[in-house]
């Protein structure tokens, strides 16, 4: 008899349902999902890296960057104003009473422009652009991947990365911030309309603790975190539609999915680079941390 | 072998196109297994075979959409897999490719579908560029009013003819048609394969034209290869299972070439559920 013949060995082909059998079915299902997980991040990364190189060394011509501007930006700017200025009023109407029970509407102000400028605005205007207009792209692009259209570009020598993604790319890091801006604005104006005109708050001093408490960097982290935000939303969207399943269900898949991992990764970058810019901010000035305490 | 990929290949009578042992895996799925053909210059080859057989796969390595997983596609005497992407581009505008459902671009009108590729590869006035475009379209019999229309306001037909129109705008060396007759009514159907000769006898060009229609095949090609498909072969069986010209491929000695041919469902139904019952 052989060394190996010994070996006890487990077939899990056969059709006993031994607690190993359901073992190791399982290890293979969090293995496959593991590799598929792991495989997705990797075409990401080469997917944006391409992108990148596209929009550093040759920029796709004009005809192709104005109508994506325009879808982006323009068609955007209703939609992300109205939410701007619903939200500063929606903020005001459910702190108001809070605040006058203490004494401190005038403080309104500042804590809510703080919140827009820093946070909501951003986030919500991403949210609005990863909602309207990326879905709308990986819809776009999945139904031409379904339709050979990509396949189309690529046999004429067009590289659809370069006609079809920077434009898109470009469009979402260049407009988002003017899109943040008036999502700011807007929510502003809405908070300081309810808050001044409906509950009777002293403008005077609404406005005068507000300037003293939001300052330029706060409008600059807002605005800022939302190029990350706004790259974020073009990639993800561009990369589902181009790696979109066949079919309406697949194409159905890729926009829900576009905005699902969108709204995702716009969360989980607003906390690290809040962080990060928070880190550097009190590096900076050291003295603000401590007139906080006191 | 050419080394150099800017090295023009100066034999007129090498193959145009030289396929050797492709084998194309997606994942653990294989599509196309050791397939090894030329194409001569000037030659129409008909692909035919069952569907899900390869044969749109087997035209995207032609020119270089979809990468071998074994074995290599030579174009003029270049390995389209080790090009870089400039190279890649500059062969593939040597190529025309009219796909199966012509994937005209939704957001043009047929006049910037058929004028994109002149655009896009030459510096050619626009007025030259509108000339070529009426030109091409007169060639697939479109008049001139559908300029302006988007291809969702065109027929099946129309937008094969503007697909083909298109593939024609360079006056590529190699046309590739990707089951051109499919979906269209007989009439249209032999529109399309008039439209396939035709274009043919006016410019001398090399053409690969994937099928199931055989009529397409038999009128169109000066031979005819059938690939079947691999779940149903044999390990040791090759997958072009007949190559011939078409006025053999009626008696080819392997009986599923003339079953296809004739269009007889044979076994298969049986077959099919014998499959079905053992997964």
């Amino acid at each position: 008899m052989s060394a190996g013949s010994n070996i006890p060995t487990v077939d899990l082909s056969r059709g006993s349902a031994g607690p190993l059998d359901g073992l190791g079915g399982w290890v293979a299902d969090v293995g496959e999902r593991v590799g598929e997980w792991v495989t997705g991040l990797g075409s990401m990364a080469v997917f944006s890296m391409r992108t990148l190189r596209w929009l550093l060394f040759r920029l796709p011509p004009k005809e192709t960057i104005l109508p994506n501007f325009y879808q982006i930006g323009v068609l955007s700017l209703p939609v992300i104003a109205l939410t701007g200025t619903f939200i500063g009023m929606v903020l005001v109407a459910q702190s108001y009473e809070h605040f006058r029970q203490l004494g401190m509407q005038t403080q309104l102000g500042a804590v809510i422009n703080m919140s827009l400028v820093r946070e909501l605005g951003p986030v919500l205007a991403a949210t609005m652009l990863a909602g309207r207009v990326g879905s709308s792209m990986a819809a776009e692009l999945g139904t031409m991947r379904v339709t050979e259209q990509i396949d189309a570009l690529a046999s004429m020598g067009a590289n659809p990365i370069h006609y079809l993604v920077v434009p898109r790319f470009l469009g979402c890091l260049v407009l988002i911030p003017t899109l943040v801006i008036m999502a700011d604005f807007m929510g502003v104006v809405g908070a300081f309309y309810y808050g001044v005109y409906l509950k009777g708050i002293d403008a005077h001093h609404y406005l005068e603790n507000s300037r003293n408490f939001v300052g330029n960097f706060d409008l600059f982290v807002g605005v800022f975190k939302s190029l990350f935000f706004g790259a974020a939303i073009a990639l993800i969207a561009c990369h589902r539609g181009f790696h979109c399943d066949p079919g309406a269900e697949g194409v159905g898949r890729a926009a829900t999915s576009s905005f699902v991992c969108s709204f995702v990764v716009i969360l989980l970058l607003d906390l690290m680079l809040g962080i990060m810019l928070d880190g550097i901010y009190y590096s900076i000035w050291p003295d603000a941390a401590a007139s906080i305490m006191q | 072998m050419i080394t150099d990929p800017t090295e023009q290949t100066t034999d007129p009578y090498a193959p145009l196109v030289r396929i050797e042992r492709l084998s194309v895996d997606f994942g653990r799925l294989a599509v196309l297994r050791d397939i090894s053909l030329n194409i001569p210059r000037g030659q129409t080859l008909a692909v035919i075979g069952e569907s899900g057989c390869g044969k749109t796969v087997f035209l995207k390595t032609i020119i270089g959409l979809l990468r071998p997983t074994r074995g290599a596609v030579f174009f003029d005497g270049r390995n389209l897999a080790e090009l870089n992407e400039r190279e890649l581009t500059r062969q593939r505008i040597r190529f025309g490719f009219l796909f199966q459902q012509a994937a005209l671009f939704d957001s043009m009108t047929v006049a910037q579908n058929v004028s994109f590729p002149l655009r896009q590869h030459t510096a050619t006035p626009d007025r030259e560029i509108s000339e070529i475009v009426l030109a091409r379209l007169a060639e697939v019999g479109l008049p001139e009013d559908v300029l302006a229309k988007r291809p969702a306001e065109l027929s099946g037909g129309m937008r094969k003819r503007v697909g083909l129109a298109r593939a024609m705008a360079l006056e590529p060396e190699v046309i590739l048609y990707d089951e051109p007759t499919t979906g269209l009514d007989p009439i249209m159907g032999d529109v399309i394969n008039e439209l396939i000769i035709s274009t043919r006898r006016r410019h001398p060009v090399t053409s690969v034209l994937v099928t199931h229609d055989m009529r397409t095949a038999r009128k169109g090609a000066d031979r005819i290869v059938m690939l079947f498909p691999l779940s149903r072969l044999r390990p040791d069986e090759p997958p072009i299972i007949c190559a011939a010209p078409p006025r053999e491929i009626d008696t080819a000695a392997d009986s599923r070439v003339g079953q296809f041919v004739r269009g007889e469902a044979g076994e298969r139904l049986m077959e099919m559920r014998l499959q079905k019952a053992e997964s």
